[in-house]
């Protein structure tokens, strides 16, 4: 199936989470800011929270350092 | 009518600065014109502003606003002076967005951190030697107030948490965030979204090293809700933070909360809110 994740078209597996998204591009949960068809999401929902097709997902990615 | 230390004087015709100051301000040594410095000989006239000062002597409260709205024009000054806004982290980002803000008479700065200086900080961070194991927020204070007098600063000591963020920054126009840890950014980025829907944002992330000064870009996510940094320069080892290039990213925020105060750019509108 395919999302929209930040305004690009992106595949991913049949019913796959938010978490197992974050870890298939290498990002830690804790570090990224999630939003799922416009509801930010808390960092425990990532493992509840599945995917279906032309969700729209938003990940900001925060680095260390200031 | 002459503008002379912002007071207004009844006065027509010309007169030398000479003539004025022995009047006014009689141990003053340096004068400025309409902005300009000038000499004892200058002659002033209706609608000039005049500013006379002692070497060295700490201006009174409305002499030292004066000189600001003379820098700003009144109508930015009076913008400034009315801002609340939020410094979380007063390491090498917070301390020199605070020093920039406070330089422009901000009206009030909430400033929080729970750490000391230590001496790894003072590479980048706006601290002296002899302020090595004093809390940041004292220490910033202190340092803050020796360039700007009139400073309205509050100081918050505790290890703030995403769930507590709300109960300290919901009031204020604007919060910059200049946290280190890159969980404590993302926490911060989600309370703001969700909790704080009036409080417009500028966060940070990728500051590290010394790549090229025009990586470093401010971008806006959504009204009010904007982001520094290159997105990539993780502080770790090998790539630590430096003076220059997390002072250009501080800069980028600095200056984004003028143009959000000042009115160049949106502010955050409740619609936008999640």
């Amino acid at each position: 199936m395919n999302i929209l994740l930040n305004g690009q078209e992106k595949e991913c597996t049949d019913g796959s989470t938010v978490l197992e998204l974050l870890a298939s591009l290498k990002l830690t949960p804790e570090s990224v800011v999630v939003e799922h068809n416009h509801e930010i999401l808390q960092p425990e929902a990532y493992t509840a929270a599945e995917l279906a097709e032309n969700d729209q997902v938003e990940i900001i990615r925060f680095v260390g350092g200031g | 009518m002459i503008h002379i230390n912002e007071q207004q004087v009844s006065l027509s015709g010309e007169h030398s600065i000479a003539e004025l100051a022995e009047k006014f301000k009689p141990d003053s040594d340096i004068f400025i014109v309409n902005g300009y410095p000038a000499d004892r000989l200058t002659t002033v006239s209706d609608g000039d502003r005049c500013v006379f000062i002692k070497k060295g002597e700490t201006p009174a409260p409305e002499e030292f606003q004066a000189m600001l709205t003379a820098r700003h024009t009144p109508g930015i000054q009076e913008k400034i002076r009315k801002a609340r806004v939020a410094v979380l982290g007063l390491g090498g980002l917070g301390s020199a967005v605070a020093a920039a803000l406070a330089k422009i008479g901000i009206g009030k700065m909430l400033l929080s951190d729970y750490d000391v200086v230590e001496p790894s900080n003072l590479n980048r961070q706006q601290y002296f030697t002899d302020q090595i194991g004093m809390l940041k927020t004292r220490a910033l204070r202190e340092n803050l107030l020796r360039m700007n007098p009139f400073l309205t600063l509050e100081l918050i000591e505790e290890e703030l948490t995403e769930n507590s963020l709300p109960s300290f920054f919901h009031d204020v126009d604007v919060l910059v965030e200049c946290f280190d840890s890159s969980q404590m950014k993302a926490a911060t980025l989600r309370s703001v979204l969700t909790r704080m829907t009036k409080v417009s944002y500028i966060g940070s992330s990728g500051m590290a090293g010394y790549a090229s000064n025009n990586s470093i870009v401010t971008k806006m996510l959504q009204p009010g809700i904007y982001m520094v940094g290159d997105d990539i320069s993780e502080a770790r080892p090998g790539q630590g933070l430096m003076a220059p290039r997390v002072g250009i990213a501080a800069h980028h925020q600095a200056n984004q909360v003028l143009r959000l105060i000042v009115g160049e750019e949106e502010r955050r509108r409740d619609e936008h809110t999640a």
